[in-house]
């Protein structure tokens, strides 16, 4: 019961829970765009990582190339070895724990984590929402695949407009701020101008060229692209009087910023 | 390759990646330039994959149903929707275009 009284727990789990949820419609999607209830399951339970899941499905779904929705999912998860380096200064897991802590480095459970300023709360957050997350996210995507399947034709059911709305909403949290809205208009212009001229799938990786190009030339600042999909300490919730701000006040940010992983200005 | 290969490759890159921040020092990967480019790339594969969903169909651009899920979608985010409630009117409202005749 100690465990239900820390703040980062109970804002852990009400992210898993929020998370967890989506994973409805990845499953949906997943057998929409053509995959089987076991392909579906292998992504959620291997690949773990929203994002990449969609990403794969996308391409798959538009007719792109395995190796294509391969290499998208792959890149959109660059991300994630970045956060597996914030983690482990972060935590210090033991290393029977690393590959475990590893494959629960997600948006939700870093960002959960580095929203507390206590080590045991960011530790106790960080195995919260990356365990709760993973076991809703499987649970859920298999709800969604069955749902899926039982529904047949994905057209009819505006499953593709769902994918759409699915690719818009892991976007908008991340493009608050001017500098990443430009590159997303940027990316997604480039992306149709090259529709018509190369196969499917490839598109998506000149954006993705495009887009490292962009970040190389330092437009923004270093955190953008870096939010979660559900942001655990919701900016309006700030002094909402909840458990957090009664034990751990967690240093103030930004609503569109992500906490800095590390105390990177002292380091330097 | 088969499908089922690619999921399986994608897979290993993914867990590969993860790992592999918890095996290099913190130096190589802790500087602004590859924080930009990890956050960029996530903005502008998202809005790609959004753009392409949109409007591709096959190596055509199409304008369809799919736009006023785009739009509904943008309206339910803009008044902070939560994801699934966004992603279940993107699909009504595909769904309503093509009742009302969009193809």
């Amino acid at each position: 019961m100690a465990l239900l009284q820390s703040p980062a727990v109970r804002v852990a789990l009400s992210v898993a829970l929020a998370t967890g949820l989506y994973g409805v419609s990845f499953g949906a999607l997943s057998v929409a765009a053509g995959l089987d209830l076991l392909q579906t399951m292998a992504l959620s339970l291997l690949l773990f990582s929203g994002g990449s899941q969609f990403a794969f499905i996308g391409v798959v779904a538009g007719g792109g190339s395995g190796i294509s929705a391969m290499s998208a999912a792959a890149l959109l998860g660059i991300r994630n070895g970045v956060y597996g380096m914030q983690v482990n200064v972060l935590l210090r897991p033991p290393r029977r724990l690393r590959l475990a802590a590893a494959h629960v480095t997600i948006d939700e459970s870093v960002a959960t984590a580095t929203g507390q300023t206590d080590p045991d709360e960011q530790r106790r957050g960080f195995w919260a929402a990356g365990l709760g997350v993973f076991v809703l996210w499987n649970l859920f995507t298999v709800v969604g695949a069955l749902a899926g399947n039982a529904m047949g034709d994905p057209a009819g059911w505006g499953l593709d407009g769902a994918a759409v709305a699915a690719f818009l909403g892991l976007l908008w949290p991340r493009i608050r701020a001017r500098e990443p809205a430009a590159i997303a208009v940027v990316c997604a212009v480039v992306t149709l101008i090259a529709v018509p001229l190369v196969p499917p799938g490839i598109p998506i990786l000149i954006a993705a060229v495009v887009a490292a190009a962009l970040g190389l030339s330092g437009l923004g600042p270093a955190t953008e692209g870096l939010e979660p999909d559900v942001e655990p300490y919701p900016a309006g919730q700030e002094d909402g009087g909840d458990a957090r701000s009664r034990t751990a006040p967690p240093a103030p940010r930004k609503p569109d910023a992500v906490p800095g992983p590390l105390p990177r200005a002292e380091d330097a | 390759m088969t499908l089922w290969g690619w999921i399986l490759l994608a897979c290993a890159i993914s867990i590969a990646t993860k790992f592999l921040g918890f095996l290099v020092p913190a130096r190589l990967l802790d500087n602004p330039r590859m924080l930009r480019v990890a956050g960029s790339l996530t903005i502008g594969l998202l809005a790609a994959l959004t753009a392409v969903n949109t409007f591709a169909s096959g190596q055509a651009l199409v304008v369809d149903a799919r736009v006023a899920a785009l739009l509904a979608a943008a309206v339910a985010l803009w008044l902070k929707a939560p994801f699934l409630v966004v992603v279940a009117v993107g699909a009504v409202a595909a769904g309503i275009a093509r009742l009302l005749g969009a193809a």
